[in-house]
Formats: C-alpha cells, structure tokens, sequence
C-alpha cells in the first residue's frame, strides 16, 4: 500500500494530513504522531471538555432549576399574600416596594442549605463519580496526568458554584421584576443607587457567595479522592457544611468559629453599604484560600499516590 | 530474542496486597512488533501486572520499562503512544459514544484538537460503530460498548497497545474484525500486548505468549516455542477403540480418557516411535484409520502449566 493513496478502510490514517513523509528532516522540530504538528501539551483542552460535559448533563440542570425555584418561591409568596411580614429573612420586607431585592432574599436563604446542597453534590461527584463509572482509569492512561485531572474537576465545581450563584440572583432579579415596582435601591447604610450601580453590587455578591463556597468545595474534592462512592462523598460534603453551621452558632465554641469555613459565608453586608468596603471580602478570601490550599494539598497527596483500582 | 528492542520490560515486578502477593516477581519481556498473548488463569495476578504497566497501580518492587521508558516515571510521555482496553470498556452513561471519544481525547495533552472529529469518526468506522455513535452510552449493548472501548484505544497512532479481553461480548463478526484489526496493526509495526481467555483466538493472532500462574510467570516466549516445550502427542483413528487402547497400553503409552470414540490421543514419549506403533496396531490386528503426530494444543498446554483445579488461585 503506497503511502499517497488513503486507504479508505484503514481507519487509522487522519483524513485531514498529507501522508506524512517517512523520515522527518533532522533539523525539523521533533515530530508527532502521523507527521502532525509537534505535540503541545494543551492545559486547557480536559477544563473545556468537563465544563462542556457538566453543563450538559440532565443532573445539573435539574439542581439550577431547584435552585431557580427559590427566589421564584419568594416572590409569589410575597406577591400573594397581603399580611405585612414582621421578621422573616433579611430584606424580605423591602421586597413589596422594590422587586430588586428578591435576589438578596433569596441568596440569604439559599446559603445555608440550598447552595451547600447543590455545590456539595458537584465537588463530591468529581472524582468519586469518574471512579465509579470507571472512566476514571481511561482518564489517567489518556493520560489526563493525576494533578491536572484534580485541578480541572476542582475548576469545574467551582464553575458550577458561580453558576448556582447567578441562578438564584439572576432569576430572583427577574421575577423581582416582573411582580413587583422597581424602582433606586436603599442600601444598608441608607444611600440610595441606581440600575448600574445596583447591577455591580449583585455581581459583587455573587462573587462574594462563589469564593465562599471554594472552601467547601476544596473539602468535597477531597472526600471524592477517598472513596469511588460518589452519595458518601457528597453526603459527606454536606454534612460538614451542616456541622460546621451548628458549630459556629454555638458560643460555648467560640473560640473556633473564626476558622470555620462557613463563618463568613452571610458576611456580605459590608458590599451593600456605601461607602463599599472589602474587608469582609479580604478576610473571607483568606478563610477560604486556607482551606482550598489544605485540602487541595490533601486531595492531591492522596489521589497523587493511590492505586486506582476501580 | 535479547537483541531485539522490547516494547514491554519488566524486571522482578512484585505487587503486594496486605498479606497477599499478587504478581511475585515476573520478568516480562515483549519484544516489538509482537502480538504478545497473556494467558493465566482468574486470579493470577494478569490485570493486576496490566495496571502496573499503565500507570494506574504502582510496583512493591521491581521495574518496569514501556517503549524503552521507565514507568510511571515517564508516563506523560509514554502513555500518548499507548492505547488500552482494560478490564472491561467505560463510558458516562450520559454522553453519547462520539462525545465520549471526544473526551478521553481532549485529556489526552498530546492530542491534536484539530484533527480530534477527524479521528474519532475513523475511530468509530474502524470498530464498526458510525451508526449508534450519537446514542447515549447508557443505551448501548455490552457489544457495542465493547466497541467504543476498542474506539477509544485507537483514537491515534498508538505504538503499543494493551487490550484486555477484547472480544468480549462481541458477535463473531465483531471478533473476526477484532482479529483482523489486531493482524493489520501488528503488520504496522503497533506492539499488541493482549490478555485473554479464549486460547484458539490467541493460536490465531499471537505470535508470541506469556502464561501466568499465582502471580508468577511460568513459561513465556514465542509461541512455536511455547508448543515444542509441552510434549509430543500422538493421535491414532481406529473403529477398534478397546483393543487399540490395549495395544498402546502395552507400549507404555497412556491413553488420554477424553479421546473421541474413534481416535485415541495418548502422550507420546521420546523413545517410542510413532512408526513403530502403527506397526503393533497393525500386527495386532487393530484397524488404523490414520495416526497423526504433534504438539499439544495451547490450551493442553495452558492446563499443563496452570493446573487442573477450577477454584480461583488467590
């Protein structure tokens, strides 16, 4: 079989190269396989695949589409009852005259379980779920390489945290909308801002929520490398969230809620106060740093030296 | 056989689980261009000694050297030119057959995205698998996902391939496809290291066999040579089965007790020659259909070498 002639059912030859020249020039650049363009390591190439495949999977449609329900929820139940609410959530009774603060109500109630929930299921599912489908195995001898796997699984949590975020502001800002009068928004310290300016502070919060949520997530992917039982991960995962809530509102230990991972996580006033102040943001950010800093490491050092048996 | 380049080198390779040795020390040694058949009973220690060469499990001890390269040290660079098919093929259940090839090959860093389609569609063609491409996994028969398996291993131009089981499930035009394919790449120069159970598929496509036994390897080389060490069989067609089995008896031959009603297979000792049998069954007045002379056949000779008991080794 001449090499300029393509077999036509030889499946291995790529239809798009020339056929490749027996013996490369010693001074070409090393060559790849087929005579293709040298080999690059492509970092971003597996980060595209698993967001494109975690945004296509029925399961993660279904817990934003959960979590969509929340400020929908709020709304209508404000909409449609008349008795003026003492107590309730924070800014639930603003809520009749601006539209506009739906979303916070609904961030400040998905928090504590909802969006542990669902981030939960997603950080536990990363390694624990390719283990127990047992693509994890093709994965490493493609080979996707152990610290890149780990680091692209923990992206793509992260990247499902921001989008769970923006669910719930992005929906509660347009059922806000559509059921009620919108109108300048009165911040906590009493200014009031207009579209834009209101517009920026949401995604300050959504930033805020989803760098909240790393630490958890770090904690997940590391309960993923333990077992190839993805329930008992995320059950894990969201048990800890849990725990770590009942902790932090007791005072007998009050000396360890600073290092709670979820101490911080309904510290976001300080973004809807003019002037806007970063301090709750920085100290969150380094709670949450430490915590992905030393259960990344663990994952890793875990998943880095395991027989991957499944 | 030293001289030749080895795609596969393994020197004292032990695995150790807890109290149990699963592979106890083998010296593997496949050389290029082979089809190399890994035989052994369930529970020998072959997939085990198969994730070791891949990376995914790592040795107690012992080395082990893939395309010339030491491993896992290297296996960034190694395992792009290797293509697998181990334990049995994976896929998520909720991407389809093509989308699944897109991914393992998008995790490959070696892979070139812009020929990616290109690939996985000659890779679907080649295992016969255009038509239910875009189904979803969780809708494909075992076959079928035996095929994406296969698809997968050939996503590019590997150098060595490691299939474990690769006719598995498949129907018997799926596995005369996988024995021409298998020829074809190994006509390519592609090394293929293939483990598996059905001998009278390793008797057609190896040309070389690797028998492991509780974790150790107890014969391995080229095939001819594999059957010329097992012993020479005599096999004698007569209508006369009784009086011929006596006869033979009397030479000290022992009948084997599975021979068929008309021909009697016995051991054939070095000393006694195969012309001098015919000779007694014919004085003695036995009739002689025809007598044949010749190795054992591989699955003789596995029994042989691996034992005759049907419990599983460890």
């Amino acid at each position: 079989m001449s090499p300029a002639d393509p077999p036509p059912d030889s499946g291995l030859a790529v239809p798009v190269a020339p056929a490749p020249a027996p013996a490369p020039a010693p001074d070409a650049t090393p060559a790849g396989r087929d005579g293709e363009r040298p080999p690059r390591t492509r970092p971003f190439a597996l980060l595209g695949s698993e967001i494109g495949v975690l945004f296509r999977r029925w399961r993660t449609w279904a817990m934003l589409g959960a979590l969509a329900l929340v400020p929908i929820l709020i709304a209508v139940a404000v909409r449609v009852t008349t008795r003026s609410s003492d107590g309730g959530p924070a800014f639930l009774a603003e809520i009749t005259n601006n539209g506009l603060f739906v979303a916070f109500t609904a961030l400040t109630v998905s928090i504590p379980l909802f969006l542990p929930l669902t981030i939960g299921v997603a950080a536990g599912d990363t390694i624990a779920g390719e283990a127990s489908l047992g693509t994890l195995r093709y994965l490493l001898v493609a080979p996707s390489g152990r610290l890149r796997l780990i680091l692209v699984k923990f992206v793509g949590a992260g990247a499902f945290a921001l989008a769970a975020t923006l669910t719930v502001v992005v929906v509660g800002v347009a059922i806000g909308a559509v059921l009620f009068p919108v109108g300048p928004v009165t911040l906590l310290s009493g200014t009031q801002v207009g579209g834009w300016s209101y517009a920026g502070r949401a995604l300050l919060l959504v930033a805020y929520v989803t760098m909240s949520m790393l630490g958890l997530t770090a904690i997940g992917l590391f309960a993923s490398t333990l077992t190839s039982v993805p329930v008992g991960a995320m059950a894990a995962t969201v048990v800890l969230a849990g725990a770590s809530q009942i902790t932090d509102a007791l005072p007998q230990l009050g000396w360890l809620h600073p290092f709670l991972f979820s101490h911080l996580w309904l510290g976001f006033g300080d973004l809807l106060r003019d002037p806007l102040s970063f301090d709750s943001f920085g100290q969150n950010a380094m709670l949450q740093g430490a915590y992905v800093l030393v259960f990344g490491a663990l994952a890793y050092a875990r998943f880095a030296t395991k027989d991957v048996l499944s | 056989m030293t001289d030749t380049p080895l795609a596969i080198r393994t020197t004292g390779l032990r695995k150790t689980f807890k109290r149990q040795q699963a592979v106890d020390g083998i010296d593997l040694a496949v050389p290029q261009g082979a089809v190399f058949g890994f035989l052994g009973p369930n529970g020998s220690g072959k997939t085990t000694t198969i994730r070791m060469l891949l990376g995914l499990s790592s040795p107690t001890s012992g080395t082990i050297e893939v395309l010339g390269e030491p491993m896992p040290r290297a296996l960034r660079s190694v395992l792009p030119r290797v293509g697998a098919l181990v334990e049995g093929p994976a896929a998520a259940p909720f991407l389809s057959g093509r989308a699944n090839l897109h991914r393992f090959d998008a995790a490959d860093p070696r892979s070139v995205a812009t020929t990616r389609s290109a690939r996985v569609d000659a890779a679907l063609d080649r295992v016969g698998l255009m038509h239910a491409a875009d189904k979803k996994a969780h809708a494909y028969s075992l076959g079928m996902k035996q095929r994406l398996g296969l698809a997968n291993a050939l996503l590019a131009r590997r150098e060595l391939l490691v299939l474990d089981e690769p006719t598995n499930g498949l129907d018997p035009q799926g596995t005369r496809e996988v024995r021409n394919l298998i020829r074809s790449l190994a006509d390519d120069g592609t090394t293929v290291f293939v483990s598996s159970h059905l001998l009278a598929e390793i008797e057609q496509v190896c040309s070389h066999a690797g028998v492991m036994r509780a974790g150790r390897l107890v014969a391995q080389g080229t095939l001819d040579d594999l059957r010329r060490a097992g012993s020479n069989r005599i096999t004698v067609r007569t209508p006369d089965a009784d009086a011929g089995r006596g006869v033979l008896a009397r030479l000290g031959l022992t009948v084997d007790d599975a021979s068929r009603s008309d021909g009697l297979v016995a051991d054939l000792p070095a000393e006694v020659l195969p012309e001098h049998v015919t000779a007694s069954l014919v004085e003695a007045g036995v009739r002689v259909r025809g007598v044949a002379v010749g190795g054992g056949t591989l699955e003789d000779l596995f029994v042989a070498l691996t034992g005759e008991g049907f419990d599983v080794a460890g």
